[in-house]
């Protein structure tokens, strides 16, 4: 018996399936969530999510949010969510530079806000991309 | 009476404001529906948290602690209002709407003796605030068609950390309802203190929490108002296109309608000459035949 996982972004719903396993990174220790498991409500903090669903992993790379369970049913609602595979280790290194001198040149609450905001999601994506490195290696 | 050579340029210029306002409103159309699958997009998330919100609460009361933002800061007079507006007119009566509604409310703020600071999300509400003198405290203009969360977040970060600090003892936001394509609507809601949702009748479940309720909630309430802007800044844009077409397709229309009563009273104009041409013509012959 699969359990229903639905990932939401506040922009859109990024996923919804039927799976078999979710390992996510909580705020208190990476926790495997499979089918019937006890309702809980935590957060997330940035890192890897991984989903099984016949046998084959799908990892995303989520930077935050919360989670709920229920016996049939994962809610995820995250701030922001990528599939691991789509990020470009080149393309996120230029994204951390760029959102650094943002932050450098940021004149204004608001802008130091968002590049702070900007750095934390590249930061979150470099993460991942190298745990997933490391992970190949072993 | 205008010679007709006048009344053929304006017929030609009316003309050509019909064809600049007929492609701004299929230039609308199509936008429209883009944001209004936004719009759509955002709601899944924005449910799902309200959920959890209602789910919360019902728990916490009674316990005594609350999170900041679900609590009235009574020692403070200043207000938060994040004004939410196009960059662009030739829509309608949109943006006036709104600014009469912001009006409304600082006004009232100020006989209640608060003192209202303001946001602002596009460059309409901005200019409106600052030439009535108000404190904008942070602006965002040119978000575009499709916003990310995170361009939205900026001002509202400034907004609630004044919440969060105690400066503010409440924060509103005005902007555009998108009830349909025909309908939008100028409104007005509280986002801080933050109105509770009703939880659904679904039947409570004993959930885990990690970490405690209490911390949860701290983190989710925050979440929840963004979440809230995030999506009023999404309608006003939705409101924004609905009624820029409208307006153009009513523009087109009265420019279709001038133009074929310009050459109706051009070919009167022409006629009326003609007829004169001839009786001149016909007099002239008569008076040389009785001659």
């Amino acid at each position: 018996m699969p359990v229903h996982l639905e990932i939401v972004t506040a922009e859109r719903q990024i996923y919804s399936d039927e799976v078999d396993l979710i390992s996510a990174p909580t705020r208190d220790g990476r926790v495997g969530i499979l089918p019937r498991h006890a309702p809980l409500l935590t957060i997330l903090q940035p890192g890897e999510l991984t989903i099984v669903k016949d046998g084959t992993r799908t990892p995303f790379a989520v930077s935050g949010g919360f989670m709920q369970v229920l016996p049939d049913r994962v809610t995820i609602l995250a701030d922001t969510v990528e599939r691991a595979d789509d990020i470009d280790a080149a393309r996120v290194e230029a994204a951390i530079k760029r959102a650094e001198e943002l932050r450098q040149s940021a004149q204004t609450d608001q802008e130091l806000a968002l590049a702070e905001a900007k750095l934390r999601k590249e930061m979150v994506r470099l993460q991942v991309m190298r745990m997933r490195e490391i992970g190949r290696r072993q | 009476m205008a010679s007709s050579r006048e009344i053929k340029r304006r017929i030609r210029s009316v003309k050509n404001v019909a064809q600049i306002t007929r492609a701004m409103e299929m230039v609308s159309a199509s936008k429209m529906r883009r944001a209004q699958r936004n719009v759509v997009a955002t709601r899944p998330y924005a449910q799902s948290m309200r959920q959890l919100i209602a789910e919360l609460t019902g728990r916490i009361v009674g316990t005594g602690r609350k999170g900041t933002l679900l609590e009235v800061q009574p020692d403070s007079r200043k207000v938060g209002l994040i004004v939410v507006t196009p960059d662009r007119g030739l829509c309608g009566s949109l943006i006036s709407n709104v600014q009469r509604q912001t009006g409304r409310f600082i006004l009232e703020q100020n006989k209640a003796g608060n003192q209202v600071e303001t946001f602002t999300y596009g460059k309409k509400g901005r200019d409106f605030l600052v030439r009535s003198g108000q404190k904008v405290v942070a602006e965002t203009m040119k978000l575009g068609d499709a916003p990310s969360l995170e361009q939205v977040l900026g001002v509202a970060q400034a907004a609630l950390a004044r919440v969060q600090t105690g400066e503010y003892s409440e924060v509103h936001i005005v902007y555009s309802e998108f009830v349909n394509t025909l309908v939008q609507r100028p409104a007005l809601k509280r986002l801080v203190p933050v109105e509770t949702p009703e939880a659904s009748g679904t039947p409570r479940l004993d959930f885990t929490y990690e970490p405690s309720q209490e911390e949860l909630l701290e983190e989710l309430l925050p979440r929840y108002v963004e979440t809230q802007i995030y999506q009023a800044v999404l309608e006003s844009i939705a409101s924004e296109h609905s009624a820029r077409m409208v307006a153009m397709r009513n523009a087109t229309k009265s420019a279709k309608d001038l133009a074929r009563e310009l050459t109706l009273t051009f070919n009167k104009a022409r006629q009326a000459a003609i007829t004169k041409e001839v009786s001149e013509i016909s007099s002239g012959a008569n008076a040389l035949a009785d001659g």
